[in-house]
C-alpha cells in the first residue's frame, strides 16, 4: 500500500485550488485523483465568460480560468493521476482508486479532501410524466456535446429550468442555429443571474414562462412534443393553462446535486445541501476527512469554490500538523428564519486563527432586510441587504474576537426592517 | 426613464437611465458605461467553438477579445463557422483577425498541445 | 429456408431459441426491435415468483413452479444474476388473515413451500414494514433476477450454438404454400420455414391472426414503476407483496439486482399496446399504496420512473398450443406474470409437448449450454482484482462512475454474438447509465465507444429505437 500525506479526490477547480494552497503552505506530499483525461473538471466545457472576476479581477472563460490553475499545478510539480476513479474511501483514510496503467491502487492517506463536484438532477429524478424517448438531455450533457464534441443535440429546443446552465445553453444552442422555443421555470422567479436573463433570453427573444413546468413528454422513438402548464402556490397544475410545443429536444436545468457517493458508506451525517456536515475548517465528522466546493454545497461562482477549497486545504494542513484540536468551546451553527442552510454546521472557535466564514442562502427573494448572526441570545453581526435572492450564495466573514464563547448555538437568520 | 439590468458582472445591478443618459442604481462605474452603451450602441461578447485538427480535442473554444456590436452577433458566428484550426494552440492565439472589420480579434481560450 | 422460425426475441423467444439450438435444426429468430428483450421483458418487476399465487391446475401454476426450480441451473449456465431473497405477502388488516390461509392452501396444491408468520415474526424479518401488519406469508423460493442479461445471454447462447438472429425486422404477413410458411417483414425481407413458433409478446395476437381467426383477446395492461437509488441496504431484504386482488399481484416493494429498489407496478388496461408512458395520478397512487406497506420508503431517492405493458389474456391463463388450423404454427400468447420465472419451463414445454410431436428431434452433439462467463468483479478480493486488471488493463478504466462499470466490461459485451450497438443496449448489459446520474456523465463516453467499435458516425448512433439519434447534428467546420 502506498502512503500519501494528502489525497485530493477530484481535480476540478476545487481540487486544484486546494492542492496549490496546501503546497504553498509547505505540504508537498499530495496526490490528486481525477476521473477525466484532463485537470479542470466541469470548467472545460463552460466556454462562456463570467469566471474569475473576484479571483483574477478579469472576466475569463471557463477553460481560461481552469488553465491558470492546471498550469500552476504542473509548474509546482504536484502529483496527479488522470482517467482514474476512486472506488472507496475507508474510515481510516485508505483511498482505493483504479486506472488502466496502475490497475487497482490502495493509498493510505493521512488527510483526504473530497472535491468531487456535483451531477445534474435528471428527468428520472423529477419523474417527468409521459414517454421516455431520446431527445431529453440535461443542460450539461448538451453543453459537452456542443462545446467539446461539436454536435448539436436538437434544432427545436425547449428548456426546463431557468438556472444559469439552462440560460447559457439557450444562448449557445441559438448561436449554433437551433430555435429555442422557450424556458419554463417552476418558481415565480428565475433561478439564474439577472445578467443571463438579459444576455441569454432577452437578447434572442426567448420567452420565459415563470410558474410553469413540464406536464408531459410526448414522443415514440424520439422527442416530438412537450406540454407545459402553469402551477399554483401549492405546485399543482392549473387546469386549462396547458401549452404544447413541437420540439425535438428538451434540456433540463433543474438543479445540481453533490457527488457524495464516496461518503455514503462512512458514518457521516449530511446536511440539507446533501453535502457532508463540516466544521469551520471544512472537516467532516471524521477527523482528517475534508470536503469543499460543489460536493459540499452547490456554488454559483467558481471564485467562491476556490476560496472554500483553500479553506479546506488550510484545514487539512493544520490537521496534518496537529493544530486542528476540535477541543474547547464548540458551537452548533443553524439556519433560522428565512435561511435555507448554513455552511459550516459546527464551529470550534479555538481552532480559528483569525476569522471564519459562514455561507448561506435565503429561502426566497427578499427586499430590505437584515441578515443577523447571533451567538446564543446576543447579536454579533447585522448586515443590511437591500435585495437578496436564493440563487446567490452569501458569504459573511467574522473575526475571531467577535465570538464571546457564550451559549452553544450560532444562528443565522433574516430580520425584517420595521 | 428606462430600466435595465447590467450584464457587466454577475451582480446584475438594476439600473435606471433617464432621457439625458444619467445612470443610477449602479454599484460601480462600469455599470454607468454599460447603460449608456446599451441604449446607444449595444455590444456583446461572443463565445463559441471552432473545429480543430488535433489528436486529443475535437473543438477549440474561442471568444471575441472585446465586445462587438450586438447586431453583428450572428454574422460573427458565420465567420467563426468558416474556420478550422490546427494544433498546437495557445490561449490568446488569434483565430480570426479583425472580424468583420470591427477591430476585434477572435482568440483561442484553451491550450491544445497536439 | 429454416426448419423453425421463432417470432419474437423476448425472454420466451430467446429461451425457446436456445432450447432449439440443442437439436439439429436450422433456426431463425425474427425480432422487430433493434435489440433482444426490448419490450415486455425489459419493463417488469424482475421477480422469480415462487408460484403460490396462480390458480392450481392452470398452466401458469405448473410452469411457474417448474420454472422456479430450473432457475439455479439456467442462471448458472447463462451467467445471470439471480438471488433467492424470498418474498413476504403481508396482511395489513385482521380481515385479510383468512386470505393468507387461503394462499397457504393454494401454495400446498401448487407444491410450493411457504410459511405463515405472525406480526412479530414479520417485523423481526423486516423491521421497516408497517408496524400494524397482522401477519405474512413467507415464500423462501422467491427471488429477483436481472431480466436484461437473462434474455440477452439466452439469445447469445442460442446464436453461439447456430441460431440466426434478425433484429429490426417487423413481421407484416405470413403465408402458407404447401408445407412452407413465408414471412414478409416491413423492410421487404423474405423468410421461409416449416414451423413457426409465435413468441411475439404483446403483439402475439396480431401474429396469430395472420394465420387464423383467434378466439381470445390480449389486453395491454400497463404497469408503472419507481426506481430508488442504492443509498443503503437497509430498507427491505425480501420482496414485499400486498395480498393479491383480481387486478393482479399488486404493488410490490423489492430490492433489485444492482442494489436499487423497485416499487410498483400499477395495472391499468390500456387501449394501445404501445403506451408505456407514466402519469402523475398513477404514480401518486403507487406511492400511496407502497407507503401503506413500508411507511419509511424515501421517495426523495427516486432516480427514475418507467412503465411496461403486459399482455393479459382473456382466458386468464397462458395460451400455448398448436394453431387450430395448422399444427406447424405453435402459438404462445398472453405470457404475462409469471412469464419471466416460467420462461425456462415454457421452452421445455413447447418442445416436449408440441414441437417433438411434429418434428423428429435429434440432439446437437456440439451444443454448449454455457455462455461466455463475464468476470465476476464484485466477488473478487482486492488482490484478485489487482491481478486481473494487470492482465486486462481495460478493466482498470471506469466508464460509468455511478455504477462503477469498467471499459473492459463494455468491450467484452461488444465482442459477443448479440453485441450492443445502442446506448440502451449497453445499459441493459452492463448497467452503465442505470445509476443516479442516469447516464449524465457516461452517455457521451459510451457514445464514442459505440461509434469507434462499430464504425457508426457519432450522429448516427441510436439511443434505443430507430430514429433515436443521440447527437443528430454535426457542427460545421471550415477550411483554413
Amino acid at each position: 500500500m502506498i502512503k500519501r500525506k494528502l489525497v485530493i479526490i477530484g481535480g476540478g477547480s476545487a481540487g486544484m485550488a486546494a492542492a496549490i494552497k496546501a503546497y504553498e503552505l509547505g505540504e508537498k506530499d499530495i496526490l490528486i485523483i481525477e476521473k477525466n483525461a484532463y485537470l479542470g473538471g466541469i470548467l472545460n466545457q463552460c466556454i462562456h465568460n463570467g469566471f474569475g472576476l473576484h479571483e483574477f479581477k478579469e472576466e475569463l472563460t471557463g477553460p481560461e480560468f481552469m488553465s491558470r490553475f492546471s498550469d500552476k499545478v504542473k509548474e509546482l510539480g504536484i502529483d496527479y493521476r488522470l482517467e482514474s476513479n476512486v472506488l472507496s474511501i475507508s474510515g481510516n483514510k485508505v483511498v482505493t482508486y483504479t486506472n488502466k496503467e496502475e490497475g487497482l491502487v490502495e493509498v493510505q492517506a493521512e488527510a483526504v479532501i473530497l472535491t468531487a463536484g456535483c451531477y445534474e438532477r435528471n428527468a428520472g429524478a423529477i419523474q417527468i410524466p409521459g414517454d421516455r424517448p431520446s431527445g431529453v438531455y440535461t443542460a450539461g450533457q448538451a453543453q459537452l456535446y456542443v462545446n467539446c464534441y461539436g454536435y448539436l443535440v436538437g434544432k427545436r429546443v425547449f428548456i426546463l429550468g431557468s438556472g444559469d446552465i439552462g440560460l447559457i445553453m439557450a444562448r449557445r444552442m441559438t448561436l449554433e442555429g437551433a430555435k429555442v422555443l422557450g424556458v419554463a421555470e417552476l418558481m415565480p422567479y428565475s433561478a439564474g443571474l439577472n445578467r443571463n436573463i438579459v444576455q441569454c433570453l432577452k437578447d434572442y427573444d426567448i420567452p420565459l414562462y415563470l410558474s410553469h413546468t413540464v406536464k408531459q413528454v410526448i414522443g415514440d422513438s424520439h422527442l416530438e412534443k412537450v406540454v407545459i402548464a402553469k402551477v399554483d402556490e401549492k405546485m399543482q397544475f392549473i387546469p386549462g393553462t396547458e401549452m404544447e410545443f413541437d420540439c425535438d429536444c428538451l434540456l433540463l436545468s433543474v438543479g445540481l446535486l453533490p457527488n457524495v457517493d464516496l461518503f455514503n458508506k462512512l458514518p457521516l451525517h449530511f446536511s440539507k445541501t446533501r453535502g457532508a456536515k463540516v466544521t469551520q475548517a471544512m472537516e467532516s465528522e471524521i477527523p482528517g476527512i475534508f470536503s469543499a466546493g460543489n460536493v459540499l454545497h452547490v456554488h454559483d461562482l467558481v471564485d467562491y469554490v476556490v476560496e472554500e477549497a483553500r479553506e479546506a486545504a488550510e484545514g487539512a494542513v493544520a490537521y496534518l500538523r496537529g493544530e486542528l484540536k476540535r477541543e474547547g468551546h464548540v458551537y452548533d451553527v443553524n439556519p433560522g428564519v428565512g435561511i435555507n442552510y448554513v455552511v459550516p454546521q459546527k464551529l470550534y472557535i479555538d481552532d480559528v486563527k483569525e476569522s471564519c466564514s459562514f455561507k448561506f442562502r435565503v429561502t426566497k427573494p427578499m427586499k430590505d432586510i437584515n441578515i443577523v448572526i447571533s451567538e446564543g441570545e446576543n447579536v454579533i453581526k447585522k448586515i443590511f441587504k437591500p435585495a437578496i435572492v436564493p440563487s446567490e450564495m452569501e458569504i459573511v466573514r467574522l473575526k475571531k474576537e467577535l465570538f464571546k464563547k457564550e451559549g452553544s448555538e450560532i444562528k443565522v437568520f433574516v430580520e425584517e426592517r420595521k | 426613464m428606462k430600466e435595465l439590468i447590467c450584464i457587466t458582472c454577475p451582480r446584475g445591478c438594476h439600473l435606471q437611465v433617464d432621457d439625458n443618459l444619467n445612470v443610477t442604481g449602479n454599484m460601480c462605474p462600469r455599470g454607468a458605461m454599460y447603460a449608456k452603451a446599451e441604449l446607444t450602441h449595444p455590444v456583446r461578447m461572443v463565445t463559441s467553438s471552432v473545429n480543430v485538427i488535433s489528436e486529443i480535442e475535437s473543438r477549440l473554444p474561442v471568444k471575441t477579445k472585446e465586445p462587438i456590436p450586438k447586431e453583428l452577433i450572428f454574422k460573427v458566428m458565420e465567420e467563426i463557422k468558416k474556420v478550422s484550426v490546427k494544433a498546437p494552440i495557445e490561449i490568446g492565439d488569434i483565430v480570426i483577425k479583425d472580424v468583420l472589420g470591427t477591430g476585434v480579434d477572435i482568440v483561442a481560450t484553451k491550450n491544445i498541445s497536439r | 429456408m429454416f426448419d423453425v422460425i421463432v417470432v419474437g426475441a423476448g425472454i420466451v423467444g430467446s429461451l425457446i431459441a436456445r432450447k432449439l439450438s440443442s437439436y439439429q435444426l436450422s433456426v431463425a429468430v425474427i425480432e422487430k426491435e433493434p435489440d433482444v428483450g426490448n419490450v415486455v421483458t425489459m419493463a417488469n418487476s424482475a421477480i422469480v415468483h415462487s408460484g403460490y399465487d396462480p390458480v392450481p391446475g392452470t398452466l401458469k401454476a405448473k410452469l411457474n413452479v417448474l420454472g422456479n426450480k430450473m432457475m439455479d441451473k439456467v442462471c448458472e449456465e447463462l451467467d445471470v444474476e439471480m438471488e433467492r431473497i424470498g418474498s413476504l405477502t403481508v396482511a395489513l388488516y385482521d380481515s385479510q388473515l383468512p386470505l393468507l390461509e387461503e394462499l397457504a392452501k393454494r401454495s400446498k396444491e401448487n407444491g410450493v413451500e411457504v410459511k405463515i408468520l405472525s406480526a412479530e415474526e414479520t417485523l423481526k424479518l423486516e423491521p421497516h414494514i408497517n408496524e400494524n401488519v397482522k401477519g405474512s406469508l413467507l415464500a423462501p423460493s422467491a427471488g429477483i433476477i436481472n431480466p436484461f442479461t437473462f434474455a440477452v445471454h439466452a439469445m447469445e447462447n442460442a446464436v453461439d450454438n447456430g441460431v440466426k438472429l434478425f433484429l429490426s425486422e417487423k413481421v407484416v404477413s405470413i403465408k402458407k404454400e404447401g408445407e412452407v410458411f413465408s414471412i414478409i417483414t416491413e423492410s421487404g425481407n423474405f423468410y421461409q420455414s416449416k414451423v413457426i413458433i409465435n413468441a411475439a409478446g404483446i403483439y402475439s395476437d396480431e401474429i396469430h391472426k395472420m394465420v387464423e381467426p383467434i378466439d381470445y383477446t390480449l389486453t395491454p395492461r400497463k404497469g408503472e414503476y419507481f426506481i430508488l437509488d442504492h443509498y443503503s441496504d437497509d430498507l427491505v431484504k425480501h420482496t414485499i407483496f400486498p395480498l393479491p386482488s383480481e387486478k393482479g399481484k399488486g404493488i410490490l416493494v423489492t430490492p433489485s439486482i444492482g442494489g436499487t429498489y423497485l416499487i410498483g407496478p400499477s395495472a391499468e388496461a390500456m387501449p394501445s399496446k404501445d403506451d408505456v408512458s407514466t402519469d402523475k395520478p398513477t404514480l401518486d397512487e403507487i406511492r400511496r399504496q407502497a407507503l401503506d406497506m413500508v411507511p419509511s420508503i424515501p421517495f426523495n431517492q427516486v432516480i427514475r420512473t418507467f412503465a411496461g405493458s403486459r399482455p393479459t389474456p382473456s382466458t386468464h391463463d397462458f395460451i400455448i398450443g398448436f394453431a387450430k388450423k395448422d399444427n406447424h404454427f405453435i402459438n404462445l400468447s398472453g405470457i404475462e406474470s409469471p412469464g419471466l420465472v416460467s420462461s425456462p419451463a415454457i421452452a421445455e414445454y413447447v418442445v416436449n409437448e408440441y414441437l417433438s410431436k411434429i418434428i423428429n428431434l435429434k440432439a446437437n452433439p456440439s451444443y454448449n449450454p454455457y455462455v461466455k462467463k463475464r468476470p465476476a468483479f464484485s466477488k473478487m478480493s482486492v488482490k484478485e482484482r489487482q491481478e486481473f486488471i494487470k492482465k486486462n488493463p481495460d478493466y482498470g478504466q471506469i466508464i460509468c462512475n455511478c455504477e462503477k462499470v469498467s471499459l473492459g466490461e463494455i468491450l467484452f459485451e461488444m465482442n459477443t454474438s448479440v453485441p450492443p450497438k445502442t446506448i440502451k443496449a449497453i445499459k441493459k448489459r452492463t448497467r452503465a447509465g442505470f445509476g443516479k446520474c442516469q447516464g449524465g456523465f457516461c452517455q457521451p463516453l459510451v457514445l464514442k465507444l459505440i461509434s469507434e467499435k462499430f464504425g457508426i458516425p457519432l450522429n448516427k448512433v441510436l439511443f434505443q429505437k430507430e430514429g433515436s439519434f443521440v447527437v443528430p447534428y454535426k457542427l460545421e467546420g471550415g477550411k483554413k
